[in-house]
């Protein structure tokens, strides 16, 4: 996994640099109108430049001095530009990491196959990757970059994939298989393979992640778009008091300056988090991508925050990779030593890691004099459910399921004995495979093959349980078998026996009853399913299909990566939710700066309500715009990294969270803007 | 001092006690089933008949809404025709005058919408014939408008998907037959027993102490008294309300009157509660709402203890507190209870004069208004709350990590934006009221009205400025009570109450049925660990602080240059 890149400084020199630039490049209003809260920020700042330039000119003094209001138009400035800084620095980061992954799909040379004349006698011919169009067939050899993503259709090849996943050991990919993609940037170590380009240029799943973190095609999602309605509707609000405030101003025989009415709805309406909106909404994004998982929106994400059900894989995912082989029980009468000699034999030759495994339980002792030499391999099949070998010495080995093995063993007028039967039952009600080996059709004993259940995984459900996401473990294993593994793993539901269409109708039963279900596969005949599910997490390794079916490809191939990207989609709308209580919560605090010193000077009495005691009324509307402005790349870190996300069941996290953003809201400005007016008395 | 603490806390723990056992008959009465009432459903039947409404019929909250605005159409144009011309129409015994096109908008609008402010006098601006068939005919359907509203929302908690919400025309019926008339029946005999008048004959004379002839005005007035409270009307048959000995003449009276008026509304959450099963729920709402109420109560009761700082200064010692415009058959206890118990519930009647109020009884009153869903008027109350618990699933749901749900409904743009629109609508109409008075009364002070609007104000400075807010408040939470010492019954105050009435209560009336619809209509997804509980104190804290905070932010500019400035001069 990519790790080394998923916390590097919030601010980078160059990053920094590039953001301000930007921040001035946004002011230009029709960027800025998508964000209905700075814009009107912006269009006050606009009005503050002519009062100020009209005090210039006509030394007219009737809205204060001109020092006061410069200043006041320079902070007004100074918020939007924080703002715009910080929807930048979010771009920033986001484009760099895009960048890093964008290098490895520099121009590389391709060599394309051009079938020519009738027959068919194909040419290779080497042009620039960029000049690649789908369809088009490529060929890879040893050492060769691979120029683009797509499907193997000829070959098999081993694969450096570090450039991606940061993961060194080599992949295996072949054609025809659930493993038959590859991806564009990566390595062929050995062999020759064949390829077919699968996306036009400019149009992977990379591309269109790059182009959403770079917010050219960011769209807003449906909980953003709810939340900006609602901050446009607080605008609205805070609209109709200040423009009420000017004939209540002249019942009160007050003059407000214009200084004073726009800062005083510029400290009101939601600034903080509607500067930091968009930032929150690209941070998610590039977060996601720093967990090497590609989204094909930023919809997508979000709903993974809202996942009810998760579907997960056995194999590779609760369990690592195969079954093992963890005992010998040789029959009765059968010596151990003999028993794990022929186990030992029968599997020598058998490259499946449940054979390796029986060789490395047999220990070096026995198989390092073994020898097959001459002998006959008998692969598995689905029909015979058993393997073996036939040794020139005539010793016939077979090993296999129990049924199977006693067609063989009673065909030949032999007996199965009950303890060995016993045994099998008793590996089988405790989770394990039995394997039965016979030698020229006589029993020898069982081989207890066991699933290894991944280490920390069960902490790892019980993190989703809190969550309130149900897990569910798919596998072709026996129902006594998957009850077994999904009761020690933790999971809280399991398909056995699982065919294609089994993951489907489970799916389609979730989500009957209004439930969001997330699954991840990477076999074609997985498309469906997750086409089907509100989350596919399709791996990297997996087939074209099943990765244009899901919305999301992980390029590490982690299947529990769902739960990174489960907490990614949490802690958006946390981080969006916060903030904008935070950001009302404020206006609590500005009101008792601003209000008493519009009016202190008509009405005395109202001195009572300057609970910070501030220096002057001018100062208390410099400190409250200051407060207001600064406040926002205070908590840029914070809208970037994210509001960390607890598992602690949903009230408690609401009481967490409404007294670190709602009471520390209310509390905070009271304490920043009397610091602001201690030094802005220093000057007033 | 005891025995006026006692009758308060025993007027607030009756009304509560009731309120139960009533919220369990009221959700019965809603679902359909079997009830003790029942002998009334051939009544019912007989008005479906006559309406042609079917009463299996279910329907969605377009059609719910559209029977809704068309009746209420209807009365309108009924109630503006009568007191148009009350002056020649018959049961006119004390020869009263018609009231004027713009007095005649204003009150018709005002009782149609449940407000019941009155910029008349009942004795000289309305006859027994209008003050029957509009005032007490519009008091009893337009609180059974409000109720059969709210219960519209019901649905939307319901687990069942539906594309209906209910039928507007039964729960209507159903409000009057088996809730408004029967308890109306009840509390109008006990008032007339106690000396509320219900004679049809005109005017009595007496002679008094000192030889004065006094005329003293009277009419069938039990029953409107009845239903005004029992509906949350408030208003009065009497000019001066129930501070008038013969609208309340004893403190027994006092006490059914207010506990007439707080059932309902209470009542009312305990039968969403019975009818969703959820009764958890209702207990939070209860106490949100109960605990908003205490903190405006609280404050109201020790300056009105207290008494005047003012009248302190001239060494008068003030042993019952402040007195004024309070009756002395109540006292200011009773009189500081009802005064937040009124205003938060809509209710809008008074035992005393509010503009007597302390300054800071005031800002609560205020307060109470601007809120308008602590505890709120019949079926009003809920509906106010609605849109504040439909923001405030809104945003927790964000702060918990998840797409914000309300009982297994996702709440999304469009329900926002409505409620959004609602909460909206309070602050513009409440502030662009008191701006357009606040202009009018600066800039154009001599204007040739029936009162110039330099003479709207019985007091200047503060105290002016909170008449002015205050009927603007009172218009739009249909509250119905005034801070009096304003000059209402002019063209301005007419209309641009007249408007704000119709909108402050069609608007929270259609918006959160509309968001009720959109909700019922939506996938049910399942509570899960990550769902978050909204029958919790803990939600029930976030309701409070979002309620709080979103008033707060609208009206405190307001109140800082009303009540506060007046209560920071006085101190």
């Amino acid at each position: 996994m990519a790790k080394q890149s998923s916390s590097p400084a919030l601010f980078q020199r160059e990053l920094v640099g590039a953001a301000i630039r930007e921040s001035f490049i946004k002011l230009n209003p029709t960027i800025l109108i998508k964000n209905p809260v700075m814009f009107t920020v912006e269009i006050g700042t606009f009005i503050m430049i002519l009062v100020t330039l009209y005090i210039a000119f006509s030394g007219d003094t009737s809205q204060g001095s001109l020092i006061y209001n410069l200043t006041v138009t320079f902070v007004l400035l100074i918020t939007v530009l924080f703002a715009n800084f910080a929807e930048a620095i979010a771009e920033a980061r986001g484009k760099a990491q895009a960048e890093s992954l964008r290098k490895t799909r520099q121009e590389t040379p391709a060599k394309v196959i051009r079938p020519v004349g009738e027959y068919k006698l194909d040419e290779v011919q080497t042009i620039s990757s960029a000049q690649l169009k789908k369809g088009d067939v490529f060929l890879c050899e040893p050492g060769d970059i691979i120029p683009s993503d797509g499907e193997i259709i000829e070959g098999l090849a081993t694969i450096d994939e570090s450039a991606i996943t940061g993961e060194s050991a080599p992949v295996i990919r072949e054609a025809g298989g659930d493993k038959s993609s590859v991806t564009g940037g990566t390595k062929v170590l050995s062999d020759r393979i064949k390829v077919k380009v699968t996306t036009q240029p400019g149009e992977s799943f990379l591309d269109k992640m790059i182009a959403l973190v770079e917010g050219a095609s960011r769209q807003k999602t449906p909980n953003e778009i709810a939340l900006t309605i609602l901050l446009a509707g607080f605008t609205l609000i805070f609209i109709i008091v200040c423009v009420a405030l000017k004939p209540f101003a002249d019942y009160a025989n007050t003059s407000i300056t214009i200084a004073a009415l726009i800062s005083l709805f510029v400290c009101l309406i939601p600034t903080t988090i509607g500067g930091l909106l968009s930032a929150i909404g690209i941070a998610g994004m590039d977060r996601a991508l720093r967990a090497n998982v590609i989204a094909k929106s930023g919809r997508a994400v979000e709903t993974a925050g809202d996942v009810d059900t998760l579907l997960l894989d056995k194999t590779g995912t609760i369990t690592i990779g195969n079954r093992k082989a963890t005992n010998f029980y040789p029959a009765p009468g059968i010596k151990q030593v003999d028993m794990v000699r022929i186990a030992a034999l029968s599997s020598l030759a058998d490259d499946t890691p449940e054979g390796k495994s029986i060789v490395e339980l047999s220990g070096n002792e026995v198989t390092r004099n073994l020898n097959t030499n001459g002998a006959k391999l008998i692969k598995f099949t689905a029909e015979t459910r058993s393997s073996g070998i036939d040794l020139p010495t005539g010793e016939r080995i077979r090993k296999g399921a129990t049924d199977s093995i006693r067609n063989i063993v009673e065909r030949a007028g032999n007996q199965f004995p009950k303890e060995t039967e016993t045994k099998a039952q008793e590996i089988a009600a405790n989770g394990g495979t039995p394997l039965v080996v016979a030698l020229n059709e006589e029993i020898k004993g069982v081989i207890e093959l066991q699933d290894i259940i991944k280490p920390g995984i069960a902490e790892r459900f019980d993190r989703l349980r809190k969550m309130g996401v149900k897990t569910v473990m798919v596998t072709g294993d026996n129902p006594l078998t998957a009850k077994f593994i999904a009761e020690k793993a933790g999971v809280d539901d399991f398909i056995a026996e699982a065919k294609p269409e089994d993951k489907m109708n489970y799916i389609r039963r979730e989500q009957t009853g209004g439930k969001l279900v997330a699954m991840m596969g990477d076999g074609t005949n997985d498309a469906p399913a997750l086409a089907q599910a509100d989350v596919g997490v399709a791996m990297n390794s997996g087939t074209q299909a099943a990765k244009e079916a899901g919305n999301m490809v992980d390029l590490d191939n982690d299947p529990t990566k769902l739960i990174e990207v489960v907490e990614i989609g949490k802690q958006l709308l946390i981080t969006r939710g916060t903030l904008t209580t935070f950001s009302i919560a404020n206006d609590v605090a500005k009101y008792f700066a601003i209000v008493p010193a519009l009016f202190v000077v008509s009405i005395p009495a109202l001195q009572s309500l300057n609970l910070m005691r501030l220096h002057s009324p001018e100062s208390a509307i410099l400190s409250a715009v200051i407060f207001n402005a600064i406040i926002i790349p205070l908590l840029i870190p914070l809208a970037l990294r994210g509001v960390e996300y607890k598992p602690i069941g949903a009230s408690a996290l609401l009481r967490r969270n409404l007294f670190i953003y709602g009471f520390g809201g209310l509390v905070a400005p009271f304490i920043g803007i009397k610091l602001i007016d201690l030094l802005v008395g220093i000057f007033v | 001092m005891t025995t006026e603490w006692l009758g308060v806390i025993a007027m607030y723990a009756v009304a509560v006690l009731l309120a139960i056992p009533l919220g369990k008959y009221l959700a019965r009465v809603f679902k359909g089933d079997p009830t003790l009432t029942d002998f009334m459903k051939p009544l019912e039947r007989f008005i479906y008949r006559l309406g042609g409404v079917s009463e299996t019929a279910d329907l969605n909250w377009k059609q719910n809404l559209a029977a809704l605005l068309t009746i209420n159409v209807v009365w309108f144009l009924l109630a503006f025709g009568f007191l148009l011309f009350q002056g020649i129409l018959p049961l006119n015994p004390d020869g009263n005058p018609s009231q004027t096109p713009d007095l005649a908008f204003n009150s018709a609008i005002s009782f149609l919408v449940n407000c019941d402010l009155q910029h008349y006098s009942g004795e000289s601006g309305a006859t027994y014939l209008t003050q029957l068939a509009v005032m007490m005919f519009l008091m009893f359907v337009s609180a059974a408008t409000g109720m059969a509203a709210a219960v519209l929302l019901f649905r939307s908690f319901l687990p069942e998907r539906s594309e209906t919400v209910g039928n507007f025309y039964v729960l209507f019926t159903r409000s009057i037959t088996r809730v408004f008339l029967p308890g109306s029946l009840v509390i109008a005999l006990i008032l007339a027993f106690n000396g509320t008048p219900a004679s049809f004959d005109g005017k009595d004379t007496i002679v008094t102490l000192q030889g004065d002839t006094v005329n003293v005005s009277r009419g069938p007035a039990a029953g409107m008294i009845a239903i005004k409270h029992l509906g949350t009307n408030g208003g009065g048959w009497f000019g001066a309300n129930s501070a008038h000995p013969l609208e309340n003449p004893n403190y027994l009276t006092n006490m059914v009157e207010m506990i007439a008026q707080m059932v309902l509304p209470i009542a009312m959450i305990f039968a969403l509660g019975f009818f969703i099963n959820r009764k958890r729920f209702a207990w939070v709402i209860y106490g949100v709402m109960t605990v908003g109420m205490l903190l405006l109560l609280i404050p109201t009761i020790v300056t009105e203890l207290h008494g005047n700082p003012a009248i302190a200064q001239l060494g008068i010692a003030q042993p019952t507190g402040a007195m004024e415009g309070k009756e002395v058959r109540f006292g200011p206890l009773a009189s500081a209870y009802w005064s937040i118990i009124t205003t938060i519930i809509s209710t809008g009647s008074v035992n005393s004069m509010h503009d007597s109020s302390m300054a800071l009884s005031g800002a609560m009153e205020l307060l109470g208004m601007m809120v308008n869903a602590f505890y709120g008027g019949v079926g009003a109350g809920l509906l106010n709350f609605y849109y504040f618990l439909i923001i405030t699933v809104f945003i927790s749901g964000l702060m918990v990590g998840r797409t914000p749900e309300l009982f297994g409904r996702k709440v999304e743009a469009r329900e926002i934006k409505i409620a959004s629109l609602v909460a909206l609508l309070s602050a513009l109409l409440v502030k662009g009221g008191t701006a357009l008075a606040a202009w009018v009364f600066i800039q154009y002070n001599n204007v040739d009205w029936v009162v110039k609007p330099s003479a709207w104000l019985n007091n200047p400075a503060f105290h002016g400025f909170s008449e002015m807010l205050y009927e603007m408040t009172s218009a739009n939470a249909n509250n119905g009570s005034g801070f009096e010492g304003l000059g209402d019954n002019n063209i301005f105050w007419n209309v641009s109450t007249g408007f704000i009435l119709l909108l402050g209560r069609y608007v929270p009336i259609i918006g959160p049925v509309a968001i009720a619809g959109l909700l019922a209509k939506k996938k049910y997804v399942p509570e899960s660990s990550g769902t978050l509980p909204v029958d919790t104190a803990t939600f029930g804290l976030m309701i409070f602080a979002v309620i709080v905070i979103l008033t707060a932010l609208s009206f405190f500019p307001a109140l800082a240059l009303g009540p506060l400035a007046e209560y920071f001069s006085l101190k």
